[in-house]
């Protein structure tokens, strides 16, 4: 009886002053990878409300979009964060790619131009982050410079890394592949169109942020 | 015709980290590709990665980078401590940086152990056999 008393007891005072987790976390990753498309599924399910737009044009963010104050719990586990959503990461812009899409010549240019800045502001944030998630496409060579200069950076910096490989509803998607070109880290196959594995996300997440 | 330009790394040894981007990219500027001895520290990564993205116009679209390094798994623990050391007091050396125009270097594929340079000639020439 002394015993379950003491364990009521204890419970109730680690409940009582546990601190509720509260992070910026990034999500980062080269163009077209699907981290607006991760952020808004993030939203609709614990906020029920999106949070940016999605096109298949390359570098449809352009800004750093920030969503505050999400929780997300799973068992009496909880974290609370503000979601950054990151342009993304690349080392060349050509106006006339985004041409290929159909937009015009001004737009193309002044697209391309909001873009540089964006990469700029991408890698200016890296340094406000408590924990990132890294979005590559399951589809495409996961040995691009750029995955690999972003992902070596936050490990200089000591910053915790969940990498998703995004998009596994495609035929195309190898998330193997994404395994083994970063087998030191934890990675998690999702579509996150479609949401498939996206608990397995969350769970990742808990793990990650500890 | 492609030009490569091959900097040991004594050329950018005693240089900042701002001079050795500035070096890199100069030589990228006049569309050639630079083969560097050894790799550039991660964050001078991401500020070459900034210092390009400033200077896109409508000539310079930007580059295509990648690292050949040698694979880290070292089971010895003293070469291990003796490669980290003279990291540490000389800079890497070791691998190979190649940085090339986006205007001439289209897609540097990078298996593990190969890669591949696809340049905006071999993208041409696949298209008209295509066509």
């Amino acid at each position: 009886m002394a015993n379950i008393f003491e364990k009521f007891i204890k419970t109730f005072f680690k409940n009582l002053f546990r601190r509720k987790k509260h992070i910026k976390l990034g999500l980062y990753g080269p163009p077209n990878a699907g981290k607006t498309t991760l952020a808004n599924k993030i939203c609709e399910d614990w906020l029920g409300e999106s949070m940016g737009k999605v096109t298949n044009i390359p570098h449809e963010t352009r800004e750093i979009q920030i969503k505050e104050q999400i929780s997300i719990k799973s068992g009496k586990k909880e974290i609370s964060f503000n979601l950054v959503d990151t342009p993304g990461i690349a080392t060349k812009i050509d106006y006339e790619d985004f041409m290929k899409f159909g937009l015009t010549a001004t737009k193309a240019k002044k697209r391309a131009k909001e873009a540089t800045k964006g990469v700029i502001d991408s890698i200016r944030w890296l340094d406000n982050m408590d924990t990132v998630v890294v979005v590559l496409d399951a589809t495409k060579d996961p040995y691009s410079q750029v995955n690999i200069t972003i992902i070596g950076n936050l490990e200089a910096r000591k910053i915790p890394v969940l990498i998703v490989a995004n998009k596994v509803d495609l035929k195309k998607a190898k998330i193997k592949k994404v395994q083994s070109a970063f087998p030191q880290y934890h990675v998690v196959g999702i579509s996150a169109k479609y949401g498939n594995n996206i608990d397995e996300f969350y769970e990742g997440l808990f793990k990650v942020v500890g | 015709m492609l030009t490569l330009q091959f900097v040991p790394y004594t050329e950018i040894e005693y240089l900042s980290s701002v001079g050795r981007i500035r070096k890199l990219l100069n030589i990228t500027k006049e569309n050639r590709i630079v083969l560097l001895q050894g790799r550039l520290r991660k964050e001078e990564e991401t500020e070459l990665i900034k210092a390009t993205m400033e200077e896109i116009d409508k000539d310079f679209k930007g580059i295509e980078l990648s690292v050949i390094y040698p694979d880290k798994k070292e089971s010895d623990l003293f070469r291990k401590i003796k490669r980290n050391f003279v990291n540490m007091l000389l800079g890497d050396r070791q691998g190979l940086t190649i940085i090339g125009p986006a205007s001439v270097v289209r897609e540097i594929k990078k298996d593990p152990d190969k890669i591949q340079l696809l340049t905006e000639d071999d993208t041409k020439a696949r298209k008209r056999r295509k066509s």
